[in-house]
């Protein structure tokens, strides 16, 4: 309870300062309005980056964002990253490399790697203008993005699978880039999207998502985060869902030295319902958070969370979630559950399962465990002949199923769970 | 009308008439000047005839207090509260001290009868002769009375009046047991060394904005000692009043149990109806060594404000107790009904192996209160553990938090931990929240935490009404059922009292 | 003639909130090739804390004494490798494995053994043949093998799935522990079954039990009474006789 809310001035200096003097560099050359661009810069100009006295940032610390002298994102070309892709590809099963894809290198959109949907329809964007108060990394990215895309599935419409792979590759000098996805789905439309992200070197990814189901749209959003060793990954969506729609988004975070993946889902419509999962798999001195804040807006929605935590080394993994009913929003449901193994001594879990609700009308409930694997599970199965690695990877799957069983594209899941394997014999080896 | 609706119509008439507690007393009060500065806190030093330390030891928090900023995070409103607009000091005026109880002020028996508590029946109470200094009156009281009614739950009372304690009861068959109970002020002089080896041990001066001002100004408050391997013999009990205008009051508890030694003791306050708000910022420090086990309950009643949220007192508390030693245990029972703003979180550090800390607690707001409340549990000690039951009522226009922390710190292996939250709302006017912090840095650690937040079901409602009850007792039935488990954790006698309390909270004129 | 299963003054505690608490006082017993054993005793007498320790549970600390199998020290082995080596313990009380599917489980125990013992290793349609007749053997529904381990089955299913186990995984030796507390005659019939399918010259057996009916489809070769941590008598299958009739409380108080 040493939380204090409100933003601090940033003390000692502006910690934002090395993004805002590129900025100043950059302000002529980026691409569209620079009015919207310049809001931002004022924000974090006048705020910096949030500290950890900050509430929300609270259990993860943004420093090295301002210790790390980023360069922007040097082009990369894609002679150099066909091979690459091909080798992604090549892991992903047949029907998962036969899909339409989106790929992006060093946050610029390759339209030679990438492969167009028929019926969807996507345009290159630039930063549209935000409400005042923005999330500070959306400030960041709306400040210095450089590309983007807007994915439209027209109403009625089923937009398929689509694949979004974000390559990285920042070999000499650390390179950030700020990626920005729009994803919008008309009446009654549907979408299944597959996020890849992965990459070599010291970077800093920071996408930013905004997505729009409409009545009865349904969006599918899965994303595998295996970013390299070594980088910070940053994903924020901001979905909102009309009437009947629904998002079903989940993360698998495996890779980066800080990663956040925030979502902020406001359910505006009757029986619109969101799903947000994810798991988390972590050693080392890695730091992953998984944010999200449910907004029921509306009354009769649905919202449902499965979180789970696997950490080894001296990782620390961190849930925040939130569910908010407003006074409108009578017969809400929602539901989070959030579980976190500690597979060493020096792994940490910090968790704040948070309900905020000022409707009577309603079913809330939370739930969370932390806890080592169980040693009568350990012992039961060893006592059948099974050697402790193979125990231990068992139950860990076991303990990871029914949050990855939630991914309802199947061949998708099968890349989660094969990236969940070769995770696992990394460790075990 | 669907019967829910009904029932918040009901409950949003609750105004001031319901606030039983709502009298004034008169009594001559001595006033220090409002505000807050060096020269008031040597004055209340003074008048409590402190030691040099203590002294120094006030104006050690004071200095403090004036870098800290009130904290902001808590889930509460309210204008900014001007701290020099506050009487820090407020003592029933003494005359020449009382030789009997015929002697002592009417007013002060009658406001004991009103508060329900057993002392004036017992022919207990008066200032009787304070031992020395100014400030306490304590009376030795006969236990000859109570051996005849062997029947009666025993029950020693310490009674504090706006800053002073005016009665402790039962001092003698306490002492027998060698068991302290005594206004703390009267403990700084009988018991120095004592009060000295743990004031501000668990709860530091510095420890945050309103324990820095408690520790600057606290006036009185109960001090326990319960020696190796005693079992205090009767529940001992402290009654807070509020009741002079414009005044803070500021009391601190220190309660100290050794090896072995046992105490369960009980809180109760209450505050007369005002326009303006009240300032209550009390410090609550426990120290449990080997084995040792305190048990703490509250029923807060504070005034809260009449149904249009003027007035009301803001109760803002630190409590605190350090399992010090192995297999040591506290456990925190509160019940709140009472209070504008109440933002409390009493703590356990369980830094004895094998130790145990316990939070069981009710939360009922009404009409425009708000309540921040919750626990935090720090596990340091190997085996050490903790379990959290938190019942939060939410009605008319009101906003009831829960905020608690469990932390596990990485030599805590083995530790435990189960929490569960639990809201219930009233009407759709009414927040109910829940803030858990839950930090984990040991692997052999388990923590289990579940919340859930519900309205009462029709069917239960009608289940009720069908059976004949009228549909405000029916309310009062599910929300006691509701709150079972934190209720069945009070001292027996107290337990009806609490039972009666939420039903009035909540069912204003019904009740 | 060689040693199976030699247990000489094996004593062992537990954790008892920070202090230890002997639960084996000096265990001897011998059980040679192809013999069935029972162990009877009172509640608390140290039967299951025996089972633990011969299976190696770590909540168990060896204290003294020796166990020998087939002349290995058995208390020198991993859980994982006296497995391998051929000890199964049916447990009392099977434990629960949400999200562990059953049919994946028994093929991981099952190859893990083979690999250990250097046999080749099932592919998932041999597995599935085996555990599928094995299955039909024991009069169990096929369908378990779908579900997760023990999650949600009746006493019944969580005893037959533990005689399941056993018939696949073809131990040496095997200890049943109290398999026949909670169950019908029908399913008490099938754990004496999978036992007996298995019995050989080079197959044992340790059965604790509280009661007769087991031993009548199992006709024990020795009977043991334990109690206190220690075996008092040994005999014939007439001794389980005698205990049925005499109860526990008379026949302690004349060995005492």
């Amino acid at each position: 309870m040493n939380a204090i809310g409100g933003r601090p001035s940033p003390a000692g200096g502006n910690n934002a300062s090395g993004f805002l003097s590129r900025y100043a560099e950059l302000r002529d050359s980026l691409p569209g309005d620079v009015c919207v661009r310049d809001v931002a810069a004022a924000q974090l100009e006048r705020e910096g980056l949030p500290r950890r006295e900050v509430e929300a940032w609270k259990y993860t610390n943004l420093r090295p964002l301002w210790d790390t002298s980023f360069a922007g994102g040097s082009a990369v070309q894609e002679a150099d990253a066909g091979p690459v892709l091909d080798a992604l590809l090549s892991t992903l099963g047949d029907e998962n490399a036969a899909s339409a894809r989106l790929v992006f290198l060093n946050g610029l959109l390759s339209d030679g790697l990438s492969r167009l949907p028929g019926s969807v329809t996507i345009r290159r964007t630039v930063p549209q203008p935000l409400p005042a108060g923005l999330h500070p990394m959306l400030a960041l990215n709306q400040m210095l993005s450089a590309d983007g895309v807007a994915i439209e599935v027209p109403a009625g419409l089923d937009g398929g699978r689509l694949l979004v792979i974000g390559l990285g590759s920042a070999e000499h000098a650390p390179a950030d880039w700020h990626a920005r996805v729009s994803i919008a789905l008309g009446a009654g439309a549907s979408l299944s999207v597959l996020q890849i992200d992965q990459g070599t070197g010291c970077y800093l990814s920071n996408a930013a998502i905004t997505v729009s189901v409409a009545e009865g749209a349904s969006l599918r959003h899965a994303r595998l985060q295996r970013d390299a060793a070594s980088a910070m990954s940053f994903a924020l969506v901001h979905a909102q869902i009309a009437e009947r729609g629904s998002y079903d988004v989940f993360n698998l975070a495996l890779g980066a030295t800080l990663a956040r993946f925030e979502v902020h889902a406001r359910l505006v419509g009757a029986q619109a319902a969101v799903h947000v999962n994810g798991a988390q798999l972590l050693d080392g001195e890695q730091v992953a958070d998984l944010t999200s804040v449910i907004s029921h807006d509306a009354p009769n929605c649905n919202s449902r969370q499965t979180v789970k935590n696997v950490l080894q080394g001296r990782a620390r993994g961190v849930f925040q979630g939130k569910i908010v009913v407003a006074r409108p929003a009578q017969k809400t449901d929602g539901y989070q559950m959030n579980q976190a193994l500690l597979l060493s001594e020096q792994a940490e879990i910090d968790a704040k399962p948070e309900l905020e609700i000022y409707a009577d009308d309603v079913k809330c409930s939370h739930g969370a465990t932390v806890g080592a694997l169980d040693e009568e599970q350990l012992f039961y199965l060893r006592s059948r002949g099974v050697p402790v690695p193979e125990a231990r990877a068992m139950l860990v799957q076991a303990f990871l199923l029914d949050a990855i069983e939630l991914v309802q594209d199947e061949p998708f899941r099968q890349v989660l769970d094969d990236a969940i394997a070769t995770w696992w014999a990394g460790r075990a080896a | 009308m669907p019967a829910v609706a009904e029932t918040i119509s009901t409950v949003e008439t609750l105004g001031q008439s319901t606030y039983k507690w709502g009298f004034e007393t008169a009594i001559e009060m001595e006033l220090a000047p409002k505000g807050l500065n060096e020269d008031i806190i040597r004055l209340i030093s003074e008048r409590k005839g402190e030691p040099e330390w203590l002294l120094d030891w006030r104006l050690k928090a004071f200095a403090s207090w004036q870098t800290m900023k009130s904290p902001g995070w808590g889930k509460i409103g309210h204008p900014p509260i001007d701290f020099q607009d506050v009487h820090y000091y407020a003592a029933p005026k003494k005359k020449d001290g009382p030789k009997s109880l015929d002697e002592v002020d009417p007013e002060l028996l009658r406001t004991y009868e009103k508060l329900g508590i057993p002392l004036k029946e017992q022919a207990i109470l008066a200032g009787v002769e304070p031992p020395e200094g100014m400030g306490a009156a304590a009376a030795d009281i006969d236990d000859e009375e109570n051996a005849q009614r062997p029947d009666r739950p025993r029950v020693a009372v310490d009674a504090v009046f706006d800053s002073v304690s005016v009665a402790t009861t039962f001092r003698k068959t306490l002492a027998e047991a060698g068991v302290i109970f005594c206004p703390i002020s009267e403990a700084v002089r009988e018991h120095p060394e004592l009060v000295r080896q743990y004031l501000g041990t668990v709860v530091p001066a510095g420890d945050n904005f309103y324990a820095a001002l408690n520790s600057a100004v606290f006036t009185d408050g109960s001090f326990v000692f319960i020696p190796k391997g005693v079992k205090c013999p009767m529940e001992l009990s402290t009654y807070f009043r509020i009741n002079a205008r414009n005044t803070g009051q500021f009391e601190r508890t220190l309660i100290i149990a050794e090896e072995g030694a046992s105490v369960s003791y009980l809180e109760g306050c209450t505050a007369p109806m005002r326009d303006e708000n009240q300032l209550h910022a009390a410090v609550v420090e426990l120290v449990a060594l080997d084995d040792a086990s305190i048990k703490y309950s509250t029923v807060q009643n504070w005034y809260p404000g009449d149904a249009e949220g003027r007035g009301g007192i803001y109760n803002f508390v630190t409590k605190r107790g350090a399992c010090r030693g192995a297999r040591a245990k506290i456990s925190w029972t509160q019940v709140e009904t009472g209070s504008a703003i109440t933002w409390k979180y009493p703590s356990c550090i369980l830094q004895g192996e094998g130790s145990v800390g316990e939070f069981y607690s009710v939360a009922v707001t009404n009409n425009h209160q708000q309540a921040d409340t919750g626990t935090k549990m720090i596990h340091i000690g190997k085996n050490t553990r903790s379990t959290i039951v938190a019942k939060t009522i939410s009605a008319g226009r009101s906003d009831s938090t829960y905020r608690g922390l469990v932390r596990v710190l990485p030599k805590a292996s083995g530790a435990r931990n189960f929490t569960q939250c639990d809201s219930l709302l009233i009407g759709d006017q009414c927040g109910a929240h829940t803030v858990p912090y839950i930090e984990n840095r040991n692997m052999s650690a388990k923590v289990e935490h579940e919340a859930t937040t519900s309205k009462i079901s029709e069917d239960q409602l009608f289940y009720c009404r069908s059976r004949g009850l009228a549909e405000e007792d029916a309310v009062g039935l599910i929300v006691n059922g509701f709150c079972k488990d934190v209720l069945k954790e009070l001292p027996m006698e107290f337990a009806v009292e609490a039972q009666k309390l939420l039903q009035i909270s909540l069912e204003g004129s019904v009740g | 003639m060689s040693q199976f299963l030699s247990i000489s003054g094996l004593r062992a505690t537990i954790d008892d909130q920070g202090s230890p608490k002997e639960i084996l006082r000096g265990v001897d017993l011998e059980i040679p090739a192809g013999e069935v054993h029972a162990i009877m005793g009172p509640n608390g007498s140290g039967k299951s804390t025996l089972s633990y320790v011969l299976s190696g549970r770590e909540d168990y600390e060896v204290t003294g004494g020796e166990v020998s199998f087939e002349g290995r020290d058995l208390l020198a082995m991993e859980p994982e490798e006296r497995a391998a080596a051929g000890v199964f313990l049916a447990f009392q009380a099977p434990v629960e494995l949400p999200g562990v599917n059953n049919a994946n489980f028994l093929r991981t125990a099952v190859n893990a053994v083979r690999r250990a013992r250097n046999e080749p290793e099932l592919d998932a349609v041999q597995f599935l043949k085996a555990a599928r007749a094995e299955a039909k053997r024991l009069s169990m529904d096929a369908e378990m093998l779908k579900r997760n381990v023990n999650v949600g089955f009746s006493g019944g299913e969580k005893k037959r799935n533990e005689v399941l186990q056993m018939a696949l995984l073809q131990p040496r030796f095997a200890i049943l522990d109290e398999t026949d507390s909670g169950l019908d005659i029908d399913a008490l019939r099938v754990v004496a079954e999978g036992v007996k399918a298995l019995r050989s010259p080079s197959f044992s057996a340790l059965v604790i039990t509280h009661h007769q009916r087991l031993l009548d489809y199992l006709v024990p070769d020795r009977v043991h009474v334990m109690a206190r941590g220690r075996i008092l008598k040994s005999g014939g299958p007439e001794l389980a006789h005698q205990l049925e009739a005499q109860g526990y409380a008379g026949f302690l108080a004349e060995a005492a």
